[in-house]
């Protein structure tokens, strides 16, 4: 057996990270999240199942993914080496394959032939659909209103590999309320139905489960970095935060290190406007602790209890909560959280596009600046590892209309204006 | 009905009698739901008012921006009374209104996070001043916090957990020696008011079950909607939960009054 999935000291037996995460959800689901638990413990430890997804892995998603030293970057930023995990290697196009993969592996070996699924940019729901079609299930996806406006794209090729998109017009017609109609038809259809849940949230074992499933990321890092640099652990880790699954899969193979030997782990939050603005998604900067989708965990709501319309560039990361592993890192110190507005995000994948020729999604850029951020305060013989969780083919269209291209009038579009990443 | 009940609050107390009284009367308990600030702040204590003539109990339900244990109809209804400005506080406001006319049982159907968005003190202490007498908390399976339910009942109030048909035998033990007011059961594997037809198949078994462990009344909800449903539903459980029905009367100007009135006739038990 090559691949195996790590085993972590968190959560508890209840689900609970610390004091974030449960199972706050209809007692309908609660046998089925008991089903899924058991089959995940069943499945992690046979051999069979393991066996395949490693497969799959290699010769479907392409993995490992490189661990690139980015040296024009890294020249720009004038510190510390800054190296990409290139999860925007992988088929697909991000980090969210590995896990929709995984799961819907699961969902074969549970005997489910009906899988459904939420998404935001559309990363989460083409994964889905793409693992769905691989193995012959039935594939329903639910999406705002305004994300499948924003991300066409993303529709289509859903749509292209067999799954039915499902537009979801109440609440804010984006991501939570998807996610709320994924729940709701998971509680109406429990019995044959397998949620492909996308983040590192939801009620458990989702949070332990896509963590596990995710980890695939730092552990290919402590390998890369042992063969680059001679030894397993960089200095620091950053990567972005919406739900938080990449981060999730890179931090959580560092995170249970003894303190002394874990390196910097950053996590970026969708800042928006500025967390002052009150438009963003930070959840740990500018919000407080409350349930949704449930888990407990860091969340934009008000003093009422309601839930605040996130706001991001980045359909990926404009969610109102971030996973309860997440939490208690932010709680405990083990990692910090940094806003990261709008407009350094997009600085940030201009400056990485011009240096590196990756075109990283507008997620991932956000890591970007904070990674040159803090390589500048390090020394050349340490190194920054970013999760470059995805590429930017969904939101080239999007990031042309926010720098204003196309509008000159002899149709030639203006170089964007030369971007400064801020210390 | 449970041979012995014994309440542990003030709230358990009056709702088991709400419960007895209907059952003396050859009756399942008639518990009409509405959101609260639905359809207008101002135009909810009149629909409340209407639902008082017949109910037994009445559930009265917090806005909430996210309802993942709702359906369509009671989740519009909830964005429109969010919308004109009701939520939390100002629902316990509304309730200690109908209080003041009323003496039938008032008990609040609200997600967690406005509890813990408010605090759970607060929380009890601004319910138990509203005089409401039980808590029906749809996304708290009762081993996820057992605070909720001890500050309840500190408040004077009971506590309602819900099982469905999905529940297993060791649940719905669980489940029912958790309860404090009476035990909600959900009718399908479904959010509110999406039952077609009369597919009741799964009730009697699960009550049946459920009845060995519970110390407190049985109700049944989720796709009642007329009196031909509540009849069906009144053969086997101590009481009948009606929702999203009234939302649509409400939405479609009927007379609120006088579907309750049919629904509670239907509640005969024979």
């Amino acid at each position: 057996m090559s691949l195996q999935l790590p085993t972590y000291p968190q959560p508890d037996e209840r689900g609970r990270f610390g004091r974030f995460g449960g199972r706050y959800v209809p007692e309908t689901l609660i046998p089925a999240l008991d089903e899924l638990q058991a089959a995940y413990t069943a499945a992690r430890n046979d051999p069979a199942f393991l066996n395949e997804l490693d497969r799959l892995l290699k010769e479907f998603v392409g993995r490992p993914s490189g661990l690139y030293l980015a040296q024009r970057l890294t020249e720009h930023a004038g510190g510390a080496k800054i190296y990409l995990k290139r999860e925007d290697q992988n088929y697909t196009g991000a980090h969210k394959i590995n896990n929709c993969l995984a799961q819907a592996l699961l969902a074969r070996r549970m005997g489910k032939q009906r899988v459904i699924a939420e998404t935001g940019a559309g990363q989460h729901g083409v994964a889905s659909a793409t693992a769905a079609a691989l193995l012959g299930l039935e594939c329903i996806v639910y999406m705002g209103a305004e994300d499948i406006r924003r991300q066409a794209l993303n529709v289509f090729r859903m749509k292209l590999l067999g799954a039915e998109v499902r537009e979801v017009t109440s609440g804010t017609s984006t991501l939570k309320d998807a996610t709320n109609e994924a729940i709701r038809d998971w509680v109406t259809n429990v019995r044959d139905t397998f949620y492909i849940l996308g983040s590192v949230v939801g009620p458990h074992p989702y949070p332990a489960m896509v963590r596990d499933f995710q980890s695939i990321i730092g552990e290919e890092v402590k390998v890369q970095h042992q063969a680059l640099e001679g030894r397993a652990v960089p200095d620091a880790i950053v990567a972005c935060v919406g739900g938080g699954s990449n981060a999730i899969g890179i931090f959580a193979p560092f995170a249970y290190l003894p303190e002394d030997q874990r390196p910097l782990m950053i996590g970026t939050e969708a800042a928006g406007e500025g967390v002052e603005s009150g438009r963003h998604a930070a959840s740990v900067a500018g919000g407080r602790i409350g349930v949704l989708h449930g888990a407990m965990m860091y969340l934009l709501n008000d003093d009422e209890g309601q839930i605040v319309p996130p706001h991001s560039i980045s359909a990926g990361l404009d969610y109102p909560g971030i996973g309860p592993e997440h939490c208690l890192y932010a709680e405990t110190g083990v990692a910090q959280y940094v806003p990261v507005t709008d407009a350094q995000a997009l600085d940030a994948l201009q400056l990485l596009t011009r240096l590196e020729g990756i075109i990283p999604a507008l997620e991932s850029a956000h890591a970007i600046h904070a990674a040159v951020n803090v390589a500048r305060t390090m020394r050349p013989d340490q190194t920054v590892v970013v999760n470059l969780s995805g590429r930017g083919d969904k939101d080239v269209a999007e990031v042309m209309r926010l720098l204003d291209l196309g509008r000159e009038q002899d149709g030639i579009p203006a170089a964007p204006r030369t971007p400064e990443v801020h210390a | 009905m449970t041979a012995t009940l014994t309440p542990t609050t003030p709230g358990a107390a009056r709702i088991h009698a709400a419960f007895a009284r209907a059952n003396a009367e050859g009756r399942a308990a008639f518990i009409p739901f509405m959101t609260a600030g639905y359809p207008t702040a101002q135009g909810f204590p009149e629909v409340a008012d209407a639902l008082l003539t017949q109910a037994d109990l009445l559930e009265v339900g917090i806005p909430y921006s996210d309802p993942l244990g709702d359906g369509p109809t009671i989740q519009r209804a909830s964005e429109q009374a969010l919308g004109g400005g009701t939520s939390t506080r100002h629902t316990l406001a509304l309730v200690k209104e109908l209080r003041a006319r009323h003496d039938t049982p008032i008990v609040i159907m609200t997600y967690v996070n406005p509890i813990y968005a408010v605090g759970p003190r607060e929380f009890m202490r601004l319910a138990q001043e509203a005089g409401v007498d039980g808590l029906i908390l749809p996304d708290l399976p009762p081993d996820q916090d057992l605070e909720i339910a001890n500050l309840a009942a500190e408040h004077g109030m009971a506590v309602t957990f819900l099982i469905a048909p999905t529940s297993t035998p060791a649940r719905v033990k669980l489940v029912a020696e958790a309860c404090t007011g009476f035990l909600y059961a959900v009718s399908v594997t479904g959010v509110t008011g999406t039952r077609e037809g009369s597919a009741l198949n799964e009730v009697p078994a699960m009550l049946a079950l459920a009845r060995q462990h519970a110390k407190v009344p049985v109700a049944v909800g989720f796709g009642v909607k007329d009196a031909e449903t509540a009849a069906q539903v009144a053969q086997v459980a101590d009481g009948v939960v009606v929702g999203s029905a009234f939302i649509n009367a409400v939405k479609a100007g009927q007379d609120v009054a006088a579907l309750a009135a049919s629904i509670r006739a239907g509640c005969t038990q024979n």
